[in-house]
């Protein structure tokens, strides 16, 4: 009986002596935010503020130690050919990107799972190993590959089956071809090992339920392993436009201070070519603005459309 | 007693000399470039004036980074007001970036003004804004043409007798008919070949007053012309990779694809470094003429070292500048290492600068006599606030409709660009 009293008065003595703030980190309500506080800081320090200031100088003109407001003659100024120009290459971009980065990586996983392909971890790994490789390097050896000239490799290839060459980086549709070839080889294999992370919640019961009822390979695949697998899906597509909008690498390499008739020029360049070299800060702002509305609009009609929106049953 | 005390003394006499020297700590300029060769020469120069000035050393860093990237991050640095270098290369048509707003570069007056009588003064004007000057270029940039020797004995063509474009452009036929090589290549992604033959007849893309002249007659003229010799006579062609600075470009001048080409003097180097095979084939020549009496050259291209406000030592790195570029000696060494024709005329007749070097080892001998025998004919060019603009229109879309594909005639082209030019200045 002493023995509970002393270890009860005790505690309570030890209660008391607490710090305030011991009892500041231990408190129920405050712990929570503490933990999520450095996130909540690093959003504010390296989004909010500069998205702040980028709204704040898209009305402004912004030249060394003279900065002026000029209401929206910046945005007035966005509506031209060649933003618009900008914008159909971004957004074909996008879509051959989408379609590319999704469907292929997925043959692959589907391809590399199965029980009967070998040597799959060494496939994994080799699709994987551009997604190491820096854009720039990658931006070279492709540019030496499709160079202009006859003994470029994709000259001589087309020589070899009978084609004649062709001056890739001068012609609309082999420019595009270039880009989103570079961007296909870079993201393959990042968006393969996605999609075999996914094959594996795929419920392998279900899966031999099927085929005992008598469904076929591709009839299993509708409607057993892609619902498994569409939340992945929709982050992938997700993903895939967003970096497509932003796409500025696979064009600055193969053309790096102007492409051709604006065949390469994307909507990120413009506000690279606008903002930095012309100069006009404010006049970028205005273009980086429009630009984040477009990707937010575009993402929330996508992530409608695949009901991301719609509660789980 | 007394003896180890005397040593004691004398050990701390020798550790205290040292500390002396110590005292002349070396002063830290940075330096942001986009030419290897810039830099090593300025290393030369900090090593020549730590000799010279042993009381006032310096410890030079000199950084090279690719040509845009040295550009955009020198404005970003100087927009936002920190982290900008001392001194640093702005080519000239990027300059007037540099040059709006408060200025945030240091005039140069006082070391450019008193041995301006002995300079090319368009090098500088280049580089001034009302009154200042702000930039120290590294060449006069005279345009000549390179031929290759070989090719055009094998076409039957005297290059002595090529006086005016159009003996150029008959030449060019002889060339085509009797050889597989073309006369000459074109850029259609930079603007140098364009600039140098509107400026060689006193056109420009922007008048003396600020107005665009882009679509004048003589720069309509000039560029069908150009496009005549590509997509009408076959003579010429546009630059493989797209200019005269491209792998593509090297590789295939260097195996004879053309007959010649025109850029300015400080493409020299490049022919050493890029395109051995052609030692001792090329000829060095002054351009032809548009008309009797007409220039034989124009000042083209150009990279001014500036020295920015936010240097901790102003007065350090202008003196180091004027010690680096503007003395005889700089100027005599921005020939024999450089291979650059120096902006300082005045030793261009020097005999250090007429003695024997790889560049004449690579050439021939009396490239200086040229530019003696042309130096009243090299007209520079006007540097407007939108010049980099402009260079973007016409690289992008002029010169590739108009050379590459051919799908707009010059004055289509022109007219197109010169709009879109006006359009930005309202």
């Amino acid at each position: 009986m002493q023995l509970t009293q002393f270890l009860s008065r005790r505690r309570a003595q030890k209660a008391e002596s607490r710090s305030p703030l011991f009892s500041f980190l231990y408190s129920r309500k405050i712990a929570p935010y503490l933990f999520v506080s450095p996130f909540i800081l690093s959003v504010l320090v390296l989004y909010l503020y500069p998205f702040y200031s980028a709204i704040q100088m898209s009305f402004q003109r912004v030249l060394p130690g003279q900065v002026f407001y000029v209401g929206l003659e910046n945005y007035e100024r966005v509506m031209n050919p060649i933003f618009f120009r900008a914008l159909q290459n971004t957004s074909i971009y996008v879509v051959l990107t989408v379609i590319l980065l999704t469907v292929l990586p997925l043959m692959l996983a589907l391809i590399l799972n199965h029980r009967l392909t070998r040597w799959s971890n060494f496939f994994r790994a080799a699709i994987f190993i551009p997604a190491l490789t820096s854009v720039v390097v990658a931006g070279t050896i492709f540019r030496l590959i499709f160079g202009e000239s006859d003994q470029a490799l994709a000259n001589q290839v087309l020589s070899f089956i009978g084609f004649s060459p062709l001056d890739w980086r001068y012609e609309a549709w082999t420019a595009m071809f270039l880009m989103v070839a570079m961007a296909t080889w870079r993201w393959l294999g990042v968006n393969v090992i996605y999609f075999l992370a996914a094959l594996q919640t795929v419920n392998n019961d279900l899966t031999e339920a099927a085929s005992m009822d008598g469904a076929n390979a591709l009839q299993r695949f509708r409607h057993v392993t892609l619902p498994a697998i569409k939340p992945i899906i929709v982050f992938l597509v997700t993903i895939t436009i967003i970096n497509g909008f932003r796409m500025f690498e696979e064009s600055y390499v193969l053309w790096e201070s102007s492409s051709p008739g604006y065949i390469g020029l994307t909507v990120v360049r413009y506000i690279y070519r606008e903002g930095i070299q012309n100069n006009a800060l404010g006049f970028g702002a205005a273009v980086g603005i429009i630009l984040l509305a477009i990707i937010f609009v575009v993402s929330m009609i996508q992530l409608y459309l695949t009901g991301a929106f719609k509660k789980e049953h | 007693m007394k003896k180890p005390l005397w040593t004691l003394g004398s050990c701390a006499m020798m550790l205290a000399l040292p500390h002396t020297a110590m005292a002349q700590q070396a002063t830290e300029l940075t330096f942001w470039t986009f030419q290897q060769a810039h830099a090593t020469f300025f290393e030369d120069a900090e090593a020549q004036w730590n000799e010279a000035n042993p009381d006032r050393p310096i410890d030079l860093n000199a950084e090279v980074y690719p040509y845009d990237q040295v550009h955009s991050n020198l404005l970003l640095a100087l927009q936002s007001g920190r982290g900008a270098p001392d001194l640093a290369d702005i080519e000239v048509r990027q300059i007037s970036n540099y040059l709006q707003g408060d200025v945030p570069l240091v005039p140069l007056n006082d070391v450019v003004e008193p041995v301006l009588d002995e300079m090319v003064t368009s090098r500088f004007d280049i580089y001034a804004k009302d009154g200042n000057y702000y930039g120290v270029d590294y060449h006069v940039g005279a345009s000549v043409m390179y031929y290759n020797q070989e090719i055009m004995d094998a076409a039957g063509v005297n290059i002595d007798d090529i006086e005016t474009w159009e003996d150029y452009a008959a030449a060019g036929e002889q060339v085509t008919a009797n050889t597989d090589a073309v006369m000459t290549t074109f850029e259609s992604d930079d603007i140098f070949s364009f600039w140098i033959m509107i400026a060689q007849q006193g056109s420009d893309i922007f008048d003396a007053d600020g107005q665009v002249s882009l679509d004048n007659q003589t720069n309509i003229d000039t560029l069908q012309f150009m496009q005549d010799m590509i997509h009408e006579h076959g003579t010429a062609r546009a630059a493989p990779g797209g200019g005269h600075h491209s792998e593509e470009y090297f590789g295939f001048m260097n195996n004879g694809g053309a007959a010649s080409v025109m850029m300015p003097m400080w493409y020299m180097g490049r022919f050493i470094d890029n395109m051995p095979d052609l030692e001792n084939k090329m000829q060095v020549r002054p351009l032809p003429r548009w008309t009797e009496g007409g220039d034989r050259s124009a000042g083209m291209g150009g990279t001014g070292t500036v020295i920015t406000r936010q240097s901790a030592d102003t007065e350090l790195a202008k003196e180091f500048l004027a010690f680096a570029k503007l003395t005889r000696d700089a100027n005599i060494r921005l020939w024999t290492v450089l291979g650059f024709d120096p902006i300082r005329h005045e030793v261009w007749d020097s005999e250090e600068v007429q003695a024997d070097n790889a560049y004449y080892q690579f050439f021939h001998e009396g490239i200086f006599n040229i530019l003696l025998d042309i130096r009243d004919e090299i007209p520079g060019v006007n540097i407007h606030e939108l010049t980099p603009t402009a260079q973007q229109v016409i690289e992008t879309n002029t010169l590739h409709t108009a050379l590459r594909t051919g799908n707009r005639t010059a004055e289509q082209a022109l007219t197109q660009a010169a709009d879109e030019i006006r359009m930005r200045m309202r």
